[in-house]
């Protein structure tokens, strides 16, 4: 327990979401001698789009926790291959990098693939799809109008000049490392939508405000040294429901499943569109090999 | 009731044109009100969409033309598809997932490309490594092709906005990895590998789809590709469900690209996420085309210990090392050049020997560690970050204090659907290859073969560009946009609907999910690192009765909205296909070559023995020795395999540029 509480401070911020950290084996080991089953509930949304005249339910299950890996999707994984084939929801990689288990889970927005069972407090673990989405069917939303947001933002590199020779030859960009390090914390969005959803503006706006998730890689690209297209980006937002929607609540940063803070990059656009700060020159000539 | 509902989400969209007003001329005519209204978000145009019950009254069928359709969205898929586009193609993408979601995302490493940036570097090096890695059973004109392109294309994702960790000259870093060397083999450890820390993957995809983005490309998301359209030897488009109402669509096009991906989930215990199912090389076989060389299977050494979650070669490319139980750094022993960055079948194959020996970690001894801790905290932060984050939350460790437990976990597949370099699928008669029309393969799907018996790390990504592009080049070269297609008959699909409808109402009393266990437990046991004559057959034996239970399947969700359950069957049947071809090319290859080490045929078999001056060896038949790729057949219904073979392509694209690397002994 001692080594978990250490374990628990090293991380605290950086894995905010893992609440429950890994049992050591010889722990699991013991357990795994006691027979008697180590029952956990969950309580999962549940909509049938061929009952259309039937309202949402929430059913339960029950799940031997010593029978099953440590995350909710193995939790979810489990029961749609032994108990019931007809739960739905999205899940891909199971490593926290595709971004397609994102669903609300015990009140937070988060990946099922990467958050610990809670196996201490005894309650029912609560799972509903993500918060003020369209729900196609059980757990999975409808996330087209986000991804049309994403397209909006025009995410590709936007240059007058390239770095092709006069004997035609394609170079590289320079980048300084400085200059690289802006993207961090940035490039690593992995579009699960977890912050956009947990968002009370964009729940009342999602339409017109284009959300955290996407305000954070417009911000990508706007702040990324190699893009020349910074005005016409910021001219896109300049509009009282595409950036400015944001109320500064912030819980787009306290639930992101990858601990990155698309609050701060809202803010940092607010900054470019409110003339309060600019867009640093590159600190190496980006064509710089084209001599 | 549910034929009512299937038609539902025409009717929801709300837009009017064409294709629609057919629909809802449909619904009049049967008299159908539409009962839901709920508006989702509209997905796809669908101007071009026309609507039809010609096959089956219970699945109308929507019919797409297009000059090209690409199946999948990973790496490989959106690069050719926006190549396509770029040309002028009217291209279409289907694909299960949406882009982002594939598991190109999951490659942490790297990509290979001779750019020069740490020291001096050549790509005919990086060609050397290549075909030493594939253990001479890469194809030369392919590995030429490719390591030729590989600096184009890394400059081509940087100049697209890829976010590459840089030098201190600005230039794109590039680390250390396996099997990487300088000067043939003779310079030392090259450091060849682009990274953007450790998330390359997930930087390429999203670079790629923002990339395709600024196309005119069109996406079919959570679209299910069920089977290939061939008429007259020509593939003539594909056949797919939407997930989202349970339509059936049909993509008539001249052009087909499959881009699918692995099969790893045939096995228990892989990196891959769950949906690498083999799709495509399913669809092939079932098109009665050959699949090429699908028993090499990489293991990749480092798979966290129990979650199977990857940690990337660039742990050790970055400094880290393997220790046993003795905390002995034990491939000093096995590789003594390269050492933890041997490639990777000899890491794998060291550590299993190393456990089996009983100096593995942990209370049942069953696993090895690998060591960062010995880094400074800054590098791992800076160049490791994910994988930090992925060792605390799957294995609890913190790499700047503890070891991280790992195994070698099924990762890739070399083989695949055959493809020469330009990315043409290939099928063999009378021992020559032969073409088929119409039909594309790129990415981890074919085996073009520049993985021939081992895939050298970081050498995927680098395939999925050159090899996307080259698809979009060649049909560029060979087609016009707008040209005509061969018609496919009316009823063009029908199997796959009948299959469909099969699954959906299967009533037999083995659930999907027991099924696909049994499967993945058998294959895990009998096709692992090590194989023997003995555990191979078992292994034939357990499958077939498997295959046989795939009549006996229980589906229960009946629905056609986003039916997992029957999408996990069909992935089921796919997997099946692709797991009895692995099996049987296994037992049927009676020497140990790169992935695929023979416990009982200890040696490779080349046409000369490489271990002796070639003067006055006989040089053996193609017959008697197995430097030759496999070709598997599979009847779908029976699960029966059948195997043919065919030359390994030893000529380079050109003798001037890089000559061709002659077979040698493969040490580290």
């Amino acid at each position: 327990m001692t080594k978990e509480m250490q374990l628990l401070k090293i991380c605290r911020g950086s894995f905010s979401q893992v609440r429950l950290l890994h049992m050591s084996p010889a722990v699991n080991a013991e357990a795994k001698k006691d027979s008697s089953p180590r029952l956990k509930t969950f309580s999962i949304y549940r909509w049938n789009p061929d009952q259309p005249d039937q309202k949402p339910y929430m059913q339960e299950y029950n799940v031997d926790l010593k029978q099953c890996g440590p995350m909710v999707l193995d939790a979810l994984i489990k029961i749609k291959n032994e108990i019931d084939p007809t739960l739905t929801f999205r899940r891909s990689c199971r490593e926290g990098i595709c971004g397609s288990c994102a669903m609300n889970i015990g009140g937070v927005n988060t990946l099922a693939c990467i958050s610990k069972i809670d196996a201490g407090s005894g309650k029912a673990t609560k799972i509903y799809p993500l918060p003020h989405m369209y729900v196609v069917k059980d757990l999975v939303p409808d996330m087209n109008n986000f991804y049309q947001q994403y397209r909006s933002i025009e995410p590709w590199l936007q240059r007058k000049d390239t770095a092709t020779t006069k004997s035609g030859e394609v170079q590289q960009y320079l980048q300084s490392i400085d200059d690289r390090a802006k993207l961090d914390g940035l490039y690593e969005c992995i579009l699960c939508a977890c912050c956009s959803t947990s968002c009370p503006s964009y729940w009342w706006n999602g339409d017109k405000y284009l959300g955290p998730a996407v305000l954070m890689q417009a911000y990508r690209w706007i702040i990324d040294s190699r893009d020349d297209a910074t005005a016409k980006r910021l001219d896109k937002m300049r509009d009282p429901f595409s950036a400015f929607r944001c109320h500064t609540i912030m819980n787009c940063t306290r639930t992101c499943p990858k601990s990155l803070n698309p609050g701060r990059a809202i803010a940092e656009i607010k900054k470019l569109l409110g003339g309060v700060a600019s867009k640093p020159a590159p600190q190496m000539n980006p064509v710089g090999l084209k001599q | 009731m549910s034929s009512i509902l299937k038609l539902q989400s025409f009717i929801v969209r709300g837009v009017a044109n064409n294709g629609f007003n057919k629909v809802i001329l449909y619904l009049r005519q049967t008299s159908i009100t539409p009962i839901c209204s709920r508006s989702l978000h509209l997905n796809v145009d669908r101007n071009n969409a026309k609507c039809s019950d010609a096959s089956s009254k219970a699945y109308p069928i929507v019919d797409h033309t297009y000059d090209a359709v690409v199946v999948g969205a990973g790496g490989a898929g959106l690069r050719a598809a926006f190549g396509l586009v770029a040309e002028g193609f009217k291209t279409a993408v289907i694909t299960k997932l949406f882009p982002t979601r594939s598991h190109t995302v999951a490659a942490q490493g790297g990509i290979n490309a001779a750019l020069g940036n740490m020291e001096e570097d050549q790509w005919q090096w990086h060609m050397y490594d290549t075909v030493k890695g594939s253990d001479w059973l890469g194809d030369q004109d392919a590995i030429h092709y490719m390591t030729r392109e590989a600096p184009k294309a890394v400059i081509e994702l940087e100049n697209t906005g890829m976010p590459f960790s840089r030098t201190t000259e600005g230039k794109i870093y590039q680390r250390a990895f396996g099997g990487q060397s300088l000067k043939f083999g003779k310079g030392g450890q090259a450091h060849r590998c682009c990274c953007v820390a450790d998330r390359t993957g997930h930087s390429l995809l999203h670079t790629l789809y923002g990339q395709s983005l600024k196309y005119d490309c069109h996406y079919f998301v959570e679209y299910f590709a069920l089977d290939l359209i061939m008429e007259d030897g020509e593939c003539r488009g594909v056949i797919a469900l939407c997930l989202e109402d349970g339509t059936i669509h049909r993509f008539r096009s001249k052009n087909t690209i499959l881009a699918t991906g692995g099969y790893g989930r045939a096995f228990f215990s892989c990196t891959s996420a769950h949906t690498c199912t083999g799709d495509g090389t399913a669809m092939v076989a079932r098109a009665g085309l050959p699949s090429q060389d699908l028993e090499f299977v990489q293991f990749h050494p480092t798979g966290i210990y129990g979650a199977g979650c990857l940690i990337t070669e660039g742990c050790r490319g970055e400094g880290g090392y393997l220790i046993n139980s003795q905390g002995e750094r034990f491939m000093e022993r096995y590789a003594p050049v390269a050492k933890d960055l041997a490639s990777r079948d000899v890491v794998s194959r060291s550590m299993t020997i190393e456990i089996r020996e009983g100096r593995g970690c942990g209370p049942e001894k069953d696993h090895v560690f690998l060591q960062l801790h010995h880094l400074p905290a800054e590098q791992l932060h800076q160049r490791l970050p994910g994988i930090s984050e992925t060792a605390m939350i799957f294995a609890g460790v913190d790499v700047t204090r503890e070891p991280i437990p790992v195994l070698p976990t099924v990762h890739y597949n070399m083989g695949g659907v055959p493809t020469n370099y330009k990315g043409q699928v290939l099928t063999n008669c009378n021992d020559e290859d032969v073409v088929v029309p119409g039909l594309y393969a790129c990415g981890e799907a074919a085996s073009c073969s520049v993985h021939g018996a081992n895939r050298l790390g970081a050498n995927s990504l680098l395939d999925l560009v050159v090899f996307g592009r080259a698809c979009a080049l060649t049909i560029a070269a060979e087609n016009k946009p707008g040209e005509a297609i061969g018609s496919i008959k009316a009823n063009a699909g029908e199997e796959s609907v009948a299959n469909l409808d099969w699954c959906r109402y299967a009533a037999g009393s083995i659930p999907t999910a027991d099924l696909r266990l049994q499967m993945q437990k058998t294959m895990q046991s009998h096709a692992a690192v090590f194989r023997t004559e003995d555990v191979l057959r078992e292994g034939i034996d357990k499958m077939k009765k498997l295959y046989e239970s795939l009549q006996n399947l229980k589906v229960s969700d009946h629905s056609l909205i986003w039916n997992s359950d029957l999408v996990e069957t069909l992935e089921l049947q796919n997997l099946m296909l692709n797991a009895m071809m692995t099996i049987v090319g296994a037992e049927n290859r009676k020497e140990s070559r790169g992935a695929h080490a023979r416990e009982d045929y200890k040696n490779r078999c080349d046409e000369y023995d490489y271990s002796k001056p070639i003067k006055g060896q006989q040089k053996k038949d193609i017959k008697d020795h197995w430097r030759k790729h496999t070709l598997a057949d599979i009847d779908p219904k029976t699960g029966k395999v059948s195997i043919r073979y065919r030359g390994v392509i030893d000529d380079t694209l050109d003798s001037q540029e890089c000559k061709t690397v002659p077979p040698a002994i493969r040490s580290y």
